[in-house]
């Protein structure tokens, strides 16, 4: 029997074996198979539509009437939407790194045992996770509408939303999403590793940086990466948030579809198609590579 | 040298600028509406101080509320269900593929997770809207046009369609660790088809099913811009209410009622469905 079983299985990436699943499953390799093709074909045909249709010449409606580049070039030409993919950019780079510096240090801690308040910590943490974001929205419009006000009356200070209250708000959602993805890539970590560099002498200061970040550097990448694109994608929290003049991709073409369908913004979403179809093979890149 | 005061200093220290951040920013709002929900709207649109139960009370009488609650949570479990049920055996399907295969099948589902969800809703209004390319379709044969947006059933299209990864990726993930010399095991014991996956495979990817179902339900009934974009004025969902009494309605209070309500009402949810799962698990496995 186990000879059998041994000639069925196949090598995994993993190096464990697993039979091929096929034998089991006969009745249903069809409906599997068939079940896939329709994921896939409901996944990518309207993206595909929406490609398409962004270098359709036609202005208005769904009629193709030739290929046209046009809706590119007017895009390229709309300093607001440039000024908004700018704002957008700054927005989510600088949320990026310091909630991906707080929310690794917060994982840090957590990989350590048994200090008080560990269990409370690591609940507390899912929460912005669990939280909806309109309701976190709300809740910061009225907290820095109100801290504001305070701010002016105790202290005649005049502070008011802008850029950096989205800043801080989307940092405020992204700690815990960096310290879930830094956490995993820690629990590989093995921590024998860090007493024998402690036992050679090396300061932790040292041990830190030169045996645990390169090991855990590929998962604060990771953190990072997610942190990076859920403010990028984010439109409710800096709709709430933002102060006036303050227009990111998201709120800039938010309010552009609301209105109506239109080739400049089937031009504007194929290119951040294109844009996370890039992010995402780099970042398979540089795992191959690392793996390799 | 790694001694546990030191250790728990340590710990200590990492976890405060999160701990200081989260407060700030996360508790400290949260807190703030609560209190706001016991307080009243003055007439130009700021909160009254002025402490009492009235949001509570006007909103357990306010039916247009509990229906946009009912109907948020209904979309949710609609959308939940119908991306667990199609997920499943796709992941299964990735899963027993050979690893060169796999790598590819879960590339595909990468893309469309991280495009911008705005780029995903919008997709669908260029396909199902009344000048999309269904109904310029349709208009071939004299056919149409058809009104397939601003109903709840296109609400539900984009949502399925926005969070279909978010379920096949944790799917996969259980399924990928699972060992299959289990199935083949459980066989040879001379369990049915049917027994096996009840029995063996599906305790064993309870996790990966609580994960994406909590990962889809809590986005969808939550969810402001698809049906903002989608379902236009005849589909309200908590969402697009919260952001009337936030916005124009400027009803601080009364929007903060209706922020706890709706959290209580989920948490409380999302703990229940926990317990369930684990519940099921610890029958299937005792020991």
């Amino acid at each position: 029997m186990a000879k059998i079983l041994a000639d069925k299985r196949i090598e995994t990436k993993h190096g464990r074996s697993r039979p091929v699943a096929k034998r089991h499953m006969p009745w249903g390799t069809w409906a599997l198979t068939l079940n896939a093709i329709f994921v896939y074909t409901f996944l990518y045909v309207p993206i595909i539509v929406l490609v398409l249709f962004s270098f359709n010449a036609a202005k208005v409606g769904a009629q193709w009437q030739g290929f046209t580049l046009q809706w590119y070039n007017e895009l390229f030409a709309d300093a607001r939407l440039g000024d908004a993919l700018w704002t957008s950019l700054k927005i989510a780079g600088l949320s990026t790194v310091i909630a991906t510096t707080i929310g690794t240090l917060a994982a840090l801690a957590l990989e350590k045992r048994g200090w008080r308040g560990r269990k409370a910590f690591d609940t507390g943490l899912y929460l912005p996770v669990i939280i909806p974001d309109v309701v976190m929205a709300v809740s910061l419009l009225g907290f820095f509408t109100l801290a504001f006000r305070q701010f002016q009356a105790l202290l005649g200070l005049n502070l008011a939303m802008g850029l950096w209250t989205v800043i801080i708000s989307h940092v405020a959602f992204n700690i815990s999403f960096v310290t879930v993805v830094v956490g995993t890539s820690l629990a590989n970590f093995d921590r024998r590793l860090e007493e024998a560099a402690a036992d050679l002498g090396a300061t932790p200061w040292q041990t830190f940086w030169k045996i645990k970040f390169p090991l855990i550097g590929p998962g604060v990448l990771g953190g990072a990466l997610l942190s990076f694109t859920l403010s990028l994608d984010d439109f409710v929290v800096t709709f709430f948030t933002r102060g006036p003049g303050v227009n990111t991709l998201t709120t800039e073409v938010y309010g552009r579809i609301k209105k109506s369908i239109s080739p400049e913004i089937n031009a504007i979403s194929s290119l951040m198609l294109l844009g996370s179809t890039i992010l995402v093979l780099t970042s398979l890149w540089m795992q191959r590579r690392r793996q390799a | 040298m790694y001694n546990a005061r030191t250790e728990q200093r340590r710990a200590w220290l990492q976890a405060s600028p999160a701990l200081i951040w989260l407060g700030f920013f996360f508790l400290a709002p949260l807190v703030l509406i609560l209190i706001y929900s016991f307080q009243g709207r003055a007439n130009d649109g700021t909160v009254l101080w002025n402490w009492s139960l009235a949001n509570y009370q006007k909103l357990f009488a306010d039916g247009a509320f509990w229906r946009t609650l009912w109907l948020s949570t209904w979309i949710a479990l609609v959308v939940t269900a119908i991306t667990l049920v199609v997920s499943y055996p796709l992941a299964f399907f990735m899963a027993t593929r050979s690893p060169k295969r796999r790598g590819l099948l879960v590339l595909a589902v990468m893309i469309p997770f991280w495009t911008n969800f705005l780029v995903r809703i919008y997709a669908w209004k260029v396909l199902l809207g009344n000048n999309g390319v269904v109904n310029r379709f349709l208009d071939q044969f004299d056919l149409g046009p058809l009104q397939m947006i601003n109903n709840p059933s296109a609400v539900i299209m984009a949502l399925i369609y926005g969070e279909l990864p978010y379920m096949i990726l944790p799917l996969y993930a259980a399924l990928e660790r699972f060992d299959w010399v289990q199935l083949e095991a459980a066989r040879d014991l001379g369990a049915g088809r049917f027994q096996t996956f009840w029995r063996v495979l599906l305790p064993q990817t309870l996790p990966g099913i609580t994960a994406g179902s909590i990962l889809v339900f809590v986005p969808t009934v939550g969810t402001f811009a698809v049906s903002d974009i989608l379902g236009g004025t005849s589909v309200n969902m908590v969402g697009n209410s919260l952001s009337l009494q936030f916005g124009s309605a400027s009803n601080w209070a009364y929007g903060s009622a209706i922020s706890m309500i709706f959290m209580l009402l989920l948490l409380g949810a999302i703990l229940l469905y926990f317990k369930a799962t684990q519940e099921v698990n610890d029958g299937e496995n005792p020991g």
